[in-house]
């Protein structure tokens, strides 16, 4: 059974955390499709969140297709998330954007907050 | 109106002990929707404790009313747990004693099973005497007693001041596995809301006996905004509380109009600032979200 990690200190939503814990362990293989996600009453006891919490993120992430709730059953994963695999073109323009910046002299931070700022712009927050 | 039905609903309830002068709690008006995990909390002397004894039927109000699961307190009492303060248990039984007194006080609803995985737990032995135990032991049995009782509404008065870490861990997500099954409302009052960030779903916040905030947590905290600035002041916002920032100011609002094309950074308030900003500040107005908003009041009046 996949486990979340509540840490209530980061600032980011629980349910998100859920959210986001849950396609982490899609990425990772950690789940597949037709595997049972554990129920609100096994994820609370483990984790002392609150239960709606639980349902939220469950139905963001049906709302997403990424599982299905079944009725007396419980919620299964449907589909599998890929990564983008780390020698796809993508991966490699962004290296070599990555080391254009450190030749313009940024450092770490100055081109962490550039990334962020420019993944802000192109990409509205909760969007899938 | 279609809502979902009320575990708590108060009208106008006021408490005043016989031999205090002061109101403990005066003219409080909320409702508690069915199946909600609410943190009560507010300083110390707030009304917190007045206010639970009062929803189990222990005390009556001397103004206005209280309803429970729909009904009186008195009459509501098979219905609801309560866990008091200083957990009264009686010391020269044994911890299974105490279990079977609560199986034979509760025929037809006591949940053995429930109540042992609690009580033991951490180890408790069945044999040992009440008197024996440490602080959070006791707790650990009292809360078996609530939870072995299989009630609609618990109310927990300071449940998880003297459990260890480990065990506070343990007993509430026992307590939020029992609402994930059986849909139980539950009130825990603490003076440390962050105690129960991520636990509590809605708020009553209660400072020198009246009621000051409200709701479920998210409406709550979507009603307030911190809004950071060198302006010269924060336009049609309600301000709960400001204070200077550098050159400029820094506001809790609640927002009275657009807050986007202000020259204001925005920003979301967490529930601890919100409760402190609350009780920093004993002039800002009260704010009820709608589910916390009785009715009317005739239609709460037994």
């Amino acid at each position: 059974m996949v486990e979340f990690r509540i840490d209530r200190r980061s600032g980011v939503a629980t349910y998100l955390q859920i959210v986001q814990q849950t396609k982490q362990a899609l990425r990772l293989g950690l789940l597949e499709p037709g595997d049972r996600l554990p129920t609100a009453r096994e994820v609370v006891e483990a984790t002392a969140v609150n239960p709606n919490t639980v349902l939220k993120a469950y139905r963001e992430l049906e709302r997403e297709g990424l599982v299905e709730a079944r009725r007396g059953l419980g919620t299964f994963v449907q589909k599998s998330l890929g990564a983008g695999p780390a020698d796809s073109p993508l991966a490699g323009e962004l290296t070599d954007w990555m080391r254009r910046a450190r030749t313009a002299g940024l450092d770490r931070e100055d081109a962490a907050a550039l990334f962020q700022s420019v993944l802000d712009q192109e990409f509205s927050e909760g969007e899938r | 109106m279609n809502r979902q039905e009320a575990a708590v609903e108060a009208a106008g309830l006021g408490m005043r002990y016989a031999w205090g002068r002061d109101h403990v709690l005066r003219d409080c008006t909320f409702r508690l929707p069915a199946g909600r995990i609410c943190a009560l909390v507010g300083p110390n002397g707030a009304g917190k404790s007045t206010l639970l004894a009062l929803a189990a039927g222990l005390l009556r109000p001397t103004e206005g009313q209280l309803r429970v699961c729909g009904t009186t307190p008195g009459a509501a009492r098979t219905r609801l747990a309560y866990v008091a303060q200083d957990k009264p248990l009686h010391p020269q039984l044994t911890v299974a004693a105490t279990l079977r007194l609560g199986a034979e006080l509760n025929p037809g609803r006591w949940d053995q099973d429930a109540a042992e995985r609690v009580a033991f737990g951490s180890g408790l032995t069945p044999g040992a005497r009440v008197r024996a135990l440490s602080g959070g032991q006791r707790t650990r049995v009292a809360l078996a007693l609530a939870l072995g009782k299989r009630a609609e509404l618990l109310l927990l008065d300071e449940p998880m001041a003297d459990l260890d870490p480990l065990s506070r861990h343990e007993l509430t997500g026992a307590l939020m596995a029992t609402a994930a099954e059986h849909g139980t409302t539950v009130v825990i009052s603490s003076h440390v809301v962050a105690e129960l960030d991520g636990v509590c779903d809605h708020l009553l916040l209660l400072g020198q006996g009246r009621v000051r905030l409200a709701g479920d947590t998210d409406d709550l905290l979507a009603a307030h905004r911190l809004l950071t600035g060198t302006g010269a002041d924060f336009g049609p916002h309600t301000v709960v509380e400001e204070h200077p920032n550098g050159r400029g100011r820094t506001a809790l609002v609640r927002p009275g109009g657009a807050l986007e094309g202000g020259d204001w950074l925005v920003e979301e308030p967490t529930l601890e600032e919100l409760v402190l900003a609350h009780l920093r500040n004993p002039g800002a107005p009260a704010l009820l979200t709608a589910d916390a908003t009785p009715a009317r009041r005739e239609e709460i009046a037994v």
